[in-house]
């Protein structure tokens, strides 16, 4: 930096503003025109736009501006321009027979596309976003052909409009196990745990026990699980005959299901959450995922 | 410009400075914020709104002191793709009670402000023990230790008596019996009476963490179950002016 002081060019014949701070002066240069034009242009728009939208308070209630806008009633409008594009097809959703949807490619199609839309927003915290469930945790892959409340249209229907084991709905899918822990002795348990792990085509971990397990299970368990084990939709209750576990076949958890029970909720969507035409769709859209009956 | 030339008083000294800018200060303040308490359109009354249970008051704290709020917003702005996700967008007056309120100002996780109802108490347990447990692609961290932290509500009743101190209706009689509202709502087959007659019909009642005690997990998801429920909009008609 040069210590000589600028002595060519025209600010020397540029004033200064007076003022001086330990001998360092500032030149009276104008504002750029473009920056004050600038200036001036937004003290406009501001005055503008007070009176196009909501500003002033006054006694009672703000200037409600003259384009009348308001974000509710923009979204409002959102909703219902949306609502009414789709009025004719959902209409034609929530109306015809739920084994029909299928057969009408132009409303299956459309059913698919919603209900995915739903699912994700909806199903799939807990069922995966690619409804695969958790495995061994208690939420169900609806990838399947296992079907613990029955896997046609309308049981799926059901079953999302209802929920299951919730407390809000009064027509939610119920049906609660006992704890086997307060029922059967130690011993019991062990023994119909060893039938099951037998009745599912796993080797148990004793073969004596679950031969004296038969009988147990026959009295306790079969009135819902079937006197083979196959299960019973009506109930909620689970095939204990194949490899699928809700909660996991191998025999720690298995002494745990037995003693404990369990109890999964699933939230009714019907009502305020979600609209009859949603439920339709998102019921045919998990019921042609693959294990829909 | 003779009043341009006063200025230059207030330039060379400082204390009239801070006490001229802090008046500025003032009038833009109070034409911003007073007219908010007394504008019919912006003091909507909502029936449903009630001050929160000991046990939701509890959760409410751990939600401020785990800082959820960091991730979770809980305002459903009022904009079409919200509204089909979360729900009917959020309420002035759904906040009514909060000191401070939970609005958040960034959404790494979902909004939060209509959660309640939405997932089963179950999942709430799975999802605050290992949230990647259900859902994998979650960022989310462990929660594991609210479970194993129990709390008996010991000083649930300064809380309120907190809240109280900044608007929020508690009566004497919710502050004495905070202790027992906070243990009766956890409990399915004690005495619910006084906390249903004093909190209203759509409070929750469960054992919400499944395990016995009254542990963190347990405020926390009484909290979480309640947030955007308490007003019916089924019943409930907005107003466009607002």
């Amino acid at each position: 930096m040069s210590k000589q002081p600028t002595t060519s060019g025209k600010k020397q014949e540029v004033e200064t503003t007076g003022h001086s701070w330990d001998g360092i002066e500032e030149y009276n240069n104008p504002l750029p025109r473009w920056w004050l034009w600038t200036f001036y242009a937004t003290i406009v728009w501001a005055v503008l736009y007070t009176i196009a939208y909501p500003a002033w308070p006054g006694i009672k209630e703000a200037t409600p501006g003259l384009l009348g806008w308001s974000t509710r009633a923009n979204v409002a409008a959102d909703i219902a321009a949306v609502e009414e594009a789709n009025a004719a097809i959902n209409e034609r959703l929530a109306s015809v027979e739920l084994t029909a949807i299928a057969d009408d490619p132009e409303l299956n199609t459309y059913a698919i596309q919603a209900g995915g839309a739903v699912f994700r927003s909806w199903c799939a915290q807990c069922h995966g976003s690619g409804a695969a469930g958790v495995q061994a945790a208690g939420y169900p892959n609806l990838l399947d052909d296992a079907w613990l409340w029955g896997g046609t249209i309308e049981d799926i229907h059901y079953t999302v409009a209802h929920g299951i084991r919730n407390e809000d709905d009064p027509d939610a899918r119920y049906s609660e196990m006992p704890a086997y822990g307060e029922i059967f002795s130690e011993e019991e348990i062990v023994q119909v745990v060893n039938y099951v792990q037998q009745m599912s085509g796993q080797t148990p971990n004793d073969a004596a026990a679950a031969e004296a397990g038969a009988e147990l299970f026959e009295y306790n368990c079969a009135a819902c699980h079937g006197e083979n084990g196959q299960g019973d939709p009506f109930q909620g209750a689970p095939n204990l005959t194949d490899a699928i576990w809700l909660y996991g076949g191998d025999y720690d958890t298995l002494m745990t299901t037995v003693t404990q029970a369990r109890f999964g909720v699933m939230p009714a969507m019907g009502g305020a959450e979600l609209s009859e035409a949603e439920i339709r769709a998102v019921a045919t859209y998990v019921h042609q995922l693959g294990g829909g009956q | 410009m003779a009043i341009l030339d006063k200025h230059k008083i207030l330039e060379t000294n400082a204390t009239l400075l801070l006490i001229f800018s802090f008046l500025v200060v003032t009038v833009g303040g109070l034409v911003q914020i007073v007219p908010l308490f007394y504008l019919e359109n912006t003091i909507e009354e909502v029936d449903g709104m009630r001050p929160y249970t000991p046990l939701e008051l509890t959760g409410r704290d751990i939600y401020i002191r785990e800082g959820c709020y960091v991730c979770h917003s809980q305002m459903v702005r009022p904009m079409r793709d919200e509204v089909e996700r979360y729900g009917h967008y959020s309420l002035a007056a759904e906040s009514m009670y909060d000191h401070p309120f939970q609005w958040g100002s960034k959404r790494t996780g979902p909004d939060l402000a209509r959660v309640g109802g939405r997932y089963s108490d179950a999942w709430h347990v799975d999802h605050l023990r290992d949230p990647q447990s259900v859902v994998p692609e979650s960022v989310m961290p462990k929660y594991d230790y609210l479970e194993r932290t129990l709390i008996d509500g010991e000083y649930v009743g300064d809380l309120m008596r907190t809240h109280r101190f900044v608007g929020v209706p508690y009566t004497d009689e919710m502050i004495e019996n905070a202790v027992a509202d906070f243990e009766a709502q956890t409990d399915p087959w004690g005495d619910t009476d006084g906390l249903i007659e004093r909190y209203g019909e759509n409070v929750n009642v469960r054992n919400f963490d499944g395990a016995p005690g009254i542990s963190e997990t347990d405020a926390l998801i009484a909290y979480m179950q309640m947030l955007g429920t308490l007003v019916d909009f089924s019943t409930f008609t907005p107003d466009a002016s607002r």
